[in-house]
């Protein structure tokens, strides 16, 4: 006797296409807008002369790394080299998907880290959601994300948006529930109220594992971004993508080398401006 | 339950009536249980609930420092943090001035922590990224005073702790006790009436405890805060405490002067938790003894022994060897007649002389010193470090128990 099968995916599928039904005027007025924010920024980055935009990092590099001349130099010679190997252009657009898309992540996932670690009902909800996220191959992602948005920037940058933000939540929730029960009790006694409690003494504690949490989301975005060129997500893993269809590998590394400068910049950037 | 006279007339400042706390999901079964009597293992066998406090009242008085004694587990912390409700009593009533915080509202609630209540906490609790000075000002900054006012009354308190100067630095460069004091400043900037202090000193070594506990006595003198200290040690709080109050398993076992404790405990677990400390590590031959001085050397004869016990206005000395070991003691009326006879001092001397440990403790002294004749003192190698007369063990009772 055959068991029936239940129907998981048809589920889904519907779900889906009852979102794309009903709220099609609310995702239309999304992706306009995150749209404009991507190229809008990627229009700015453009703005600036490649030598003048390398030097600009490498001297930003080198207060923020606390004089650190090796990070200076590397980032400055790093985007030199991406303009050498004719990927300017699409190394900005790189950058500005990850910028707004880890910017709009970190915007949802750091307020919901800090309603979990405050409410346990959230926690034991949004745990569960982190554990799914987390494990579902990004590939899945990218299909609602189409339907949903059609092909381009913006449904590669939702997709990022979903596959980053479990981190940042976590270490958030982490951060806040590691503040030592002392120093909870220290702003409680002394009269906090509970915002207070929050940002003067909770946050503050938290930083570290909070930054962590903006680092990871920041790498995770990046890499992201060079998958979702698989549904037209514009930029260096465009390049890749096509190297990879025409097998040619001297182009598909040339993009890969790009995307692995553009990585190592972005993390040595967000961990120094890690409080130790 | 015995309290002792306390005749300090001042002011109740803090009135705790039958306070209950139950740790648990189930506390109201548990509750009704203690109304009818139940013993706390009782209530855990019947329930799983755990009982914290059972049906604790008391009061403190205006200006006094107030001890909560008792080990760990005895509900004394949980207590503390009834009073400003970092934990919530499940029930009874404490009054602060009059007013229960256990039944305020969370705004009376915040109002009463921040003029009336100041806390120090046992493992510092320093927000760490602030200065001192900043942390320090915590509690003002909260009350949305302004960055001077604040920073001006943060500089006092540090001063008043004496941290002059530390005022920028990083807590985490600090020793223990240099960011307990920054503890104590935090909580005194506010200038509550309160102080709550949660095993405040427990973190530190030794010498630095007693530092603390010296200046804290000193504040207090000049402060007249009403102060509930909680702690483990029993010295500390003989040496802190107006007024103590031991607890055992989430009950008053007595509360009282260190004098009543001492000298009157309530029950057995009062009697067994003075013995404890007192005999064994406070009162130890060593503590007590006197120098040895003086000896009369083996080889000399009984007219420097005479001599030397008419100089001293003693009635007997010991006798010892060139190692300083001891060979026996001379009475006076022995030396006298061992004068008299011609004799040496070999002759004359009892070899009859009780030596002890320096680390052997007092109880047992007691029952020796008895026949009256000095102990001798001595190390493992034989080594004559001290003499032990009667008035010295009777002196040092009297000195430690008030």
């Amino acid at each position: 006797m055959a068991i029936t099968k239940i129907p998981v995916g048809e589920a889904i599928e519907v779900l889906v296409n009852w979102i794309e039904g009903n709220f099609g005027v609310l995702l239309d007025l999304f992706s306009d807008a995150t749209d404009y924010m991507i190229s809008g920024l990627n229009d700015t980055l453009l703005l600036f002369p490649p030598i003048v935009f390398a030097l600009i990092i490498g001297i930003a590099a080198y207060f923020i790394g606390k004089k650190d001349l090796k990070l200076a130099i590397g980032s400055t010679v790093g985007l030199l080299l991406i303009e050498n190997m004719g990927l300017w252009v699409l190394s900005m657009e790189t950058i500005s998907l990850v910028i707004t898309s880890a910017s709009l992540a970190l915007i949802i996932a750091i307020p919901l880290g800090i309603v979990s670690a405050k409410n346990e009902f959230a926690y034991h909800v949004i745990k569960p959601l982190l554990d799914l996220m987390q494990t579902m191959p990004s590939f899945v992602y990218l299909i609602p994300a189409v339907i949903f948005f059609g092909l381009g920037n913006v449904p590669g940058l939702v997709a990022t948006i979903v596959f980053a933000m479990p981190p940042a939540i976590r270490l958030t929730t982490l951060g806040i529930q590691q503040v030592p029960k002392e120093l909870a009790e220290v702003a409680d006694a002394f009269g906090s109220t509970p915002w207070q409690k929050l940002t003067k003494v909770e946050l503050p504690t938290a930083l570290p594992s909070i930054m962590a949490g903006v680092n990871q989301c920041i790498m995770l975005s990046l890499s992201m971004v060079v998958i979702a060129a698989m549904i037209g997500a514009r930029g260096l893993g465009y390049q890749v993508l096509i190297g990879i269809q025409r097998v040619d590998i001297g182009q598909g590394f040339e993009a890969g080398l790009g995307i692995v400068i553009i990585a190592i910049i972005l993390d040595r950037f967000t961990q120094h401006l890690t409080p130790k | 339950m015995l309290t002792g006279d306390f005749n300090i007339k001042s002011e109740k400042k803090i009135e705790v009536r039958n306070l209950t706390k139950i740790f648990g999901k189930k506390p109201k079964k548990a509750l009704s249980l203690i109304e009818t009597g139940s013993s706390k293992s009782e209530i855990f066998e019947r329930t799983g609930q755990n009982v914290g406090l059972y049906n604790v009242s008391f009061d403190i008085y205006e200006g006094e420092i107030f001890v909560i004694m008792g080990l760990s587990g005895s509900g004394k912390s949980t207590l503390l943090r009834c009073i400003n409700r970092l934990i919530d009593p499940t029930d009874g009533h404490i009054l602060l001035d009059g007013d229960d915080v256990a039944t305020a509202s969370s705004e009376e609630l915040r109002e009463m922590r921040r003029n009336k209540m100041g806390m120090v906490f046992q493992n510092f609790a320093l927000i760490p990224h602030r200065t001192v000075l900043d942390n320090v000002a915590y509690g003002l900054e909260i009350q949305g005073m302004s960055k001077e006012e604040r920073d001006a009354k943060g500089k006092e308190a540090i001063e008043t702790v004496g941290l002059k100067g530390y005022e920028d630095s990083k807590t985490s460069q600090l020793s223990g006790g240099m960011q307990q004091r920054v503890g104590l400043a935090r909580a005194l900037a506010t200038d509550p009436d309160v102080l709550l202090m949660d095993e405040a000193f427990s973190a530190l070594d030794p010498l630095i405890r007693s530092e603390m506990q010296d200046e804290l006595l000193a504040l207090e003198d000049k402060m007249q805060k009403t102060i509930v200290f909680v702690s483990h040690d029993l010295d500390e709080a003989l040496k802190l405490g107006d007024r103590i109050m031991i607890m055992n398993d989430g009950k008053i076992a007595q509360i009282g002067t260190a004098e009543d404790i001492l000298t009157e405990p309530a029950d057995d677990y009062v009697s067994r938790f003075v013995a404890g400390v007192d005999r064994t590590k406070i009162f130890t031959a060593e503590a007590v003894m006197k120098r040895a001085e003086p000896v009369v050397s083996i080889n000399s004869g009984p007219k420097v022994a005479l001599q030397l016990m008419r100089e001293h206005g003693i009635s007997s000395i010991f006798v010892v060897n060139r190692e300083k070991h001891v060979e026996g003691i001379i009475k006076v009326d022995d030396a006298l007649k061992g004068s008299k006879e011609g004799k040496g001092l070999r002759d004359i001397m009892s070899d009859d002389v009780t030596t002890i440990h320096p680390d052997t403790p007092l109880n047992e002294l007691i029952p020796i010193i008895e026949n009256s004749s000095p102990l001798a003192v001595a190390r493992d190698d034989g080594k004559l470090i001290g003499i032990i007369v009667r008035g010295s063990v009777l002196g040092a009772l009297a000195i430690e128990e008030v």
